[in-house]
């Protein structure tokens, strides 16, 4: 057994089945861990208040927006070149995850701009950026359900997948490249955090819990996508017996 | 070669031309991306003088001074170079104060007088308890009175 195993949907099903129920417990717990350091532990801030505390959904949520579309295009890439079957899988059971991240941290973000900039929205480069994100992810779910034979709209969607990948080095550099109403980043590779360690702390576990929740829901929906496309076969048709 | 590798280059020489090309386009539109120009720009005249532009910078220390109807505001928004004099009426954001991050959107007029009809406050990106806040500001006073070492 070595890690092709469960390239075969067959093993994929059984393994991520077994696994779901361990990320969306970590999910919870993690998550209800974050809230509460986010919103009873960490300090208020010297500037904003309490109005900061956007930060333990938004920011973890536009991270996950950003990474979920590096993740479908890299199995959008892997499918392309190697015809296998579960990258597109993958790529299609991601997409609405990441929609919805993307959407979430558009929407705090408005809620947060107004008392904060005083504009519920402005054009600039982040926050534009961000919005074509979300129209990338609902363009290309809405290319996938357009075209009916599922192998070539496994091979399109990726492909849009790919060219749209572009956009995402954009958003995340977008604040030092231009000058932007949105601030620059607090976090990075390349310097110490510039936020006090309750919040960072608090920041991060949200992080975590957000990547538990994704690979959960992720696996809960490809389980759905094998058995609908390996419906033909005699595994799935004894699983369905058997249920 | 095989074939799947063939096609696994095709992908990423691909990628990697499409990273190449947004990289010239956005150059290309470098000054139209940008949400908007500092006072040193302004005075370089980079800013467009027929329509309605944003400018950004600091408020300046001591600056903002509220006229008598309670919703007009006059401050100056520095880059630290060069001073540009605002006049805005309106609300305020809550992180709107002196010596921090302003971007306003309006009319140069022909006295150099800027008038606003939107106020943004930009804030940075650090964030800290208040505590830590005034022990950073209590720091740097002290540093400033203190002679440096020859």
């Amino acid at each position: 057994m070595n890690l092709y195993t469960f390239s075969s949907p067959v093993n994929f099903y059984q393994l991520s089945g077994k696994l779901i129920p361990w990320f969306m417990g970590g999910a919870v717990v993690l998550g209800l861990l974050g809230l509460y350091i986010g919103f009873f532990v960490a300090p208020t801030d010297f500037q904003q208040s309490e109005a900061y505390r956007i930060i333990f959904i938004h920011v973890p949520a536009a991270w996950m927006g950003m990474f979920i579309y590096l993740v479908m295009a890299f199995w959008g890439a892997i499918g392309l070149a190697f015809n296998t079957r579960m990258s597109f899988m993958m790529a299609r059971a991601l997409a609405p995850t990441g929609a919805l991240f993307t959407f979430v941290a558009l929407w705090t973000g408005a809620l947060w701009g107004k008392p904060m900039w005083g504009a519920w929205w402005v054009w600039d480069a982040r926050l534009t950026s961000t919005l074509i994100l979300l129209f990338l992810y609902i363009g290309i779910m809405a290319l996938w359900s357009s075209i009916d034979d599922v192998k070539r709209g496994d091979r399109a969607g990726a492909l849009l997948t790919l060219i749209g990948a572009i956009n995402v080095p954009i958003i995340y550099f977008s604040v030092q490249w231009w000058n932007t109403l949105h601030q620059g980043a607090s976090i990075s590779l390349t310097k110490a955090p510039s936020m006090a360690a309750t919040m960072l702390v608090g920041m991060l576990v949200m992080a975590f819990a957000a990547w538990f929740y994704s690979i959960a829901v992720a696996f809960i929906r490809v389980r759905g996508i094998i058995l609908e496309r390996e419906r033909q076969t005699e595994w799935v048709k004894t699983i369905l017996e058997n249920d | 070669m095989k074939s799947r590798h063939k096609k696994l280059l095709v992908i990423v020489l691909g990628v990697v031309g499409l990273g190449i090309a947004a990289a010239l386009i956005l150059n290309a539109f470098q000054s139209n991306l940008v949400f908007f120009f500092s006072p040193s720009d302004v005075a370089a005249g980079k800013a467009p003088t027929n329509r309605a532009f944003r400018i950004g910078g600091l408020v300046e220390d001591g600056s903002v001074k509220r006229e008598g109807d309670g919703l007009t505001t006059r401050f100056i928004v520095t880059d630290t170079a060069k001073t540009i004099p605002v006049i805005y009426t309106g609300i305020l954001p809550d992180l709107f104060k002196e010596g921090k991050g302003v971007v306003a959107e309006g009319r140069i007029g022909e006295d150099g007088l800027f008038n606003a009809s939107q106020v943004l406050a930009k804030h940075d990106e650090n964030y800290m308890p208040p505590e830590a806040a005034h022990a950073l500001e209590q720091a740097a006073k002290a540093q400033q009175t203190v002679v440096p070492p020859q």
